[in-house]
């Protein structure tokens, strides 16, 4: 591959010195007396549309184009404190000289100026590739001067992409903000009211200290004002969002257990160790299927669902039903289940951390405006962990399975009687509640490292979701998650990730003194026992 | 003889106490008259080695008493072993004075890490040892009181009650954690030079620590004992096998819970303080909520309710790890992992419990 590069190269070599020799061979022109040299000289420039051509032209625009008497060589030229700074435009060499003798600067006419315009735009904004002119406006941003105006007004009639026309009409608007007529800086000002891109903030902060017009200064100052609140409240919004994305990580963990837990009463410690066990699933089919990663996610769903949940029935069938109506027990014992899962991985996949690669499609960010963008894989994660609630809330309130799995919640020994397999219920219950908690394990897979011990650092979390919302209700679950979530990242700013949760863990646990079967606590003859 | 009679129907009791004390009196002189060549020699990790052991089974007596008789499931009582620790700990930091490797005279090794200029005002008094001794007390008492005056007035029970108390150190984990808090962070403390002005190193003064633990074991032991067998055990027993029937009685539930809760984490936090000189160290991971479940599978392998009993799991299973860790160092959690299944499925009684089992079949 590299040979054939340099083979290229090669004869590519000659061709590329004939161009560049084409463009000295505009350059000098341009040191022609005949304006009508120096408009061919710009329209091969133009045609030669390399990096530099640009800049060259805009140079000449403003006057910055000089040339030696000499040799006509072209410099762009630049006055400083120091001297002359003389820039060779093509060797990019800079020379710096006391004075400007032997030099002259490439004068143009107004026709010649618009012709320059014409030939910027034509090289900028009227590319057929919407982000090429899209950063082309995106290069006027940086410095609005009056040509640029006189383009873009030009341009923007033919603009047909709806961003670009904003970004167009924002520059315009800005520019207008320096205008010698207070009245139109005025109307600039109120038409920028509420704008989130920086720029605007910083020509109004300039805008502020510049001015001698106190009623610019005032009405700019109002529209800061206005800009400050309005990024205060993205700030809350992305505080927000973040919460919530770890509250339906915090949720997603919680579900499970609702199901095992909350319904069925089982207090299963093992249940971090689902989790993990989805992950690790995860991470087994990335490795089966190699070349596409951005299936591999969709396959580990189902995947780690059908894997868990095996390995929650093994559970319930060998162990929990020997203790349903010991609750303390079952802690223990899946308390020990746990430990040997954990040390299970351990021993199969080793004690490393294995990493579980992120999609394609799930990188990157969705930009609601100039200060406030949702990463896709938050978002993604939020929309999951909602698809699994409804999925759950359907399962239990529209299926069969569900009907029977709340018959025999509410009154086991009449749900018997009525024909129901309540051991079948339960083994499939169980299932159902260890499947949602590897489906969590897909997403955590995503966010976290994949290691043992991945489901230690949530299965305290997890309990405290469920406790939060109220034993044996779904609903308290999801709002449990989110809420946590949301007070965690509300918290951070101020009191660091450690603290935060620290303060929490306190804040549930002092909830629980209050109303100590949660949010939403379970009502009439069940909440008894 | 009257005033021992709450042990005259304590047969497993007296057998244990008698072990304990020939234990007590034999192993130091093993160690220290028999000469090193001798097969009959005990060397100094051995006794230190049984030193630690004997406090995890004052801490296990601690969560037998609360989980056999009152019936709550704490696995939070861990983190009141782990703050006697830290007491102790603190202590002993201070008698390390400009022996540290920075030489402050002032200031603790990772103080003068951390760049702090004096002592956190919770330091202060913590080198005085009888200070350090009520700390042991007082700190894991308070916090179980608080916790306990909450949680039981508001009538948090059962499972519940666990799954807080495990939030509880595991906050308090968290806590311990963070250089802020002023406790070293994750090292914790360490590089322990003396105790009452005595070498942590000699065999001596090691000895002497596994002395008072034994004697810390035996009086926690006949205390809770008495505990169980007095007025007060009774009305536990009456709570742990039905709550609301004792409430509607006229027994004030709430303050029995409280008082042998807050009992229970002094002897646990007495534990924890007999600890740190033995093995020389305390940090954060003495909270981790694994250890507060572990001590609980040692009280329910030696059989709940019987006191002696979290004796014989927490010395059984503390020694079958020191074994496997060694040995077999994968085969460690599979091990563990197992007895919680199997003794919760087939030894709900534990040890101790198989026993009265084939005599009530009889």
């Amino acid at each position: 591959m590299q040979y054939l590069v340099l083979i290229i190269s090669l004869f590519l070599s000659p061709i590329l010195s004939a161009n560049s020799s084409d463009l000295s061979a505009s350059l000098a022109q341009l040191s022609d007396r005949n304006n009508k040299a120096k408009s061919e000289a710009i329209e091969k420039i133009t045609q030669s549309n390399r990096p530099q051509t640009i800049k060259i032209l805009q140079s000449l625009l403003e006057g910055n184009i000089y040339y030696r008497k000499s040799d006509k060589t072209i410099f762009y030229f630049n006055q400083r404190d120091d001297g002359y700074h003389l820039e060779d435009v093509l060797s990019g060499e800079i020379s710096i000289i006391p004075k400007k003798r032997g030099y002259k600067k490439v004068t143009i006419n107004n026709k010649l100026r618009g012709k320059l315009r014409q030939s910027i735009a034509s090289l900028q904004l009227g590319n057929a590739d919407p982000s090429v002119r899209k950063s082309a406006v995106e290069e006027i941003f940086k410095k609005i001067t009056p040509g640029n105006v006189a383009l873009l007004n030009e341009y923007l009639p033919k603009e047909n992409d709806v961003n670009i026309r904003t970004l167009m009409q924002l520059a315009l608007t800005i520019s207008e903000l320096s205008s010698d007529d207070d009245s139109i800086t005025l109307v600039a000002i109120k038409k920028l009211d509420g704008n989130l891109e920086p720029i605007v903030r910083n020509t109004l902060n300039q805008l502020v200290e510049e001015s001698d017009n106190p009623t610019i200064i005032a009405a700019a100052q109002e529209s800061l004002k206005s800009i400050k609140s309005q990024v205060k409240f993205y700030d809350h919004m992305e505080t927000l969002y973040f919460g919530l994305s770890l509250g339906s990580v915090l949720a997603l963990a919680g579900l499970g257990l609702a199901i095992t837990f909350g319904v069925m009463g089982v207090i299963n410690m093992a249940h971090g160790e689902l989790i993990m066990i989805g992950a690790y699933t995860t991470y087994v089919i990335q490795l089966l299927m190699p070349d596409s990663i951005g299936m591999s996610i969709l396959v580990a769903i189902p995947a780690a669902f059908i894997v868990a949940g095996l390995v929650g029935i093994l559970m319930e069938r060998t162990v929990i039903r020997h203790l349903y109506g010991r609750p303390l027990e079952t802690l223990l014992a899946t308390f020990g289940i746990s430990l040997i899962l954990q040390q299970a991985v351990r021993s199969i996949f080793s004690p490393l951390n294995r990493t579980v690669i992120t999609p394609e499609w799930m990188s990157g960010t969705l930009d609601v405006n100039a200060i406030f963008s949702l990463t896709w894989n938050r978002l993604y994660i939020i929309v999951f962990c909602i698809m699994v609630f409804i999925t759950l809330i359907m399962i239990m309130k529209k299926t069969p399975l569900g009907l029977q799995v709340r018959a025999v919640s509410q009154n086991r020994a009449m749900a018997r009687a009525m024909g129901v397999r309540s051991d079948w219920v339960d083994a499939l219950t169980f299932g159902l509640g260890a499947g949602i908690a590897g489906v969590a394990g897909v997403a955590l897979s995503l966010l976290t490292n994949v290691g043992p011990n991945l489901g230690q650092a949530y299965i305290i979390d997890s309990f405290m979701v469920v406790v939060f919302g109220g034993v044996g209700n779904l609903w308290g679950t999801l709002v449990a998650g989110m809420s946590l979530g949301v007070i965690n990242k509300v918290l951070e700013p101020w009191a660091g990730a450690v603290l935060a949760k620290i303060l929490v863990l306190i804040a549930i646990i002092l909830f629980i003194q209050k109303r100590p079967r949660g949010l939403f606590p379970q009502r009439g003859r069940a909440a008894e026992n | 003889m009257n005033r021992l009679a709450f042990l005259q129907d304590d047969r497993g009791g007296k057998i244990f106490l008698i072990i304990l004390a020939l234990a007590t009196v034999t192993i130091p002189m093993f160690n220290l008259l028999v000469p090193e060549t001798s097969v009959f020699h005990i060397s100094i990790y051995t006794v230190t080695l049984l030193g630690k052991y004997l406090t995890y089974a004052l801490l296990a007596v601690a969560a037998d008493l609360v989980w056999g008789y009152l019936g709550i499931l704490s696995l939070g009582h861990g983190a009141f072993f782990a703050l006697g620790g830290y007491a102790m700990g603190m202590y002993l930091m201070l008698q390390i004075g400009d022996r540290g490797v920075y030489g402050n005279s002032e200031l603790p090794d990772f103080m003068v890490f951390l760049n702090l200029q004096e002592l956190p005002w919770f330091w202060g008094g913590f080198d005085q040892f009888w200070f350090a001794i009520i700390m042991v007390v007082a700190v894991p008492g308070l916090l179980a009181y608080v916790f306990g005056y909450l949680a039981f007035r508001s009538r948090v029970t059962g499972v519940y009650l666990s799954i807080i108390t495990q939030a509880l150190t595991y906050a308090l984990m968290l806590a311990f954690f963070r250089n802020e808090m002023g406790f070293g962070g994750a090292n914790g403390l360490t590089d322990f030079k003396d105790i009452l002005g005595f070498s942590l190193q000699s065999d001596v003064t090691r000895n002497a620590l596994f002395i008072a633990s034994a004697v810390a074991l035996a009086l926690g032991y006949l205390s809770c004992r008495y505990i169980v067998s007095s007025r007060l055990g009774l009305l536990c027993v009456a709570i742990r096998d039905a709550e609301t029937r004792t409430r509607f009685i006229g027994y004030k539930v709430e303050n029995a819970k409280l008082w042998i809760f807050t009992f229970s984490a002094m002897l646990a936090g007495i534990a924890g303080a007999l600890y740190v000189p033995q093995v020389g160290i305390i940090n954060p991971n003495e909270f981790s909520p694994l250890n507060s479940i572990e001590l609980i599978i040692w009280v329910a392998i030696g059989g709940r309710a019987t006191l002696y009993g979290a004796v014989i799991g927490a010395l059984l299973v503390n020694y079958s790890k020191t074994y496997f860790t060694a040995a077999l160092p994968e085969v460690w959690l599979f091990a563990l992992g197992a007895l919680f299944v199997l003794v919760t499925l087939y030894l709900p009684k534990g040890i101790t419990g198989m026993k009265k089992y084939k005599a009530a079949k009889a």
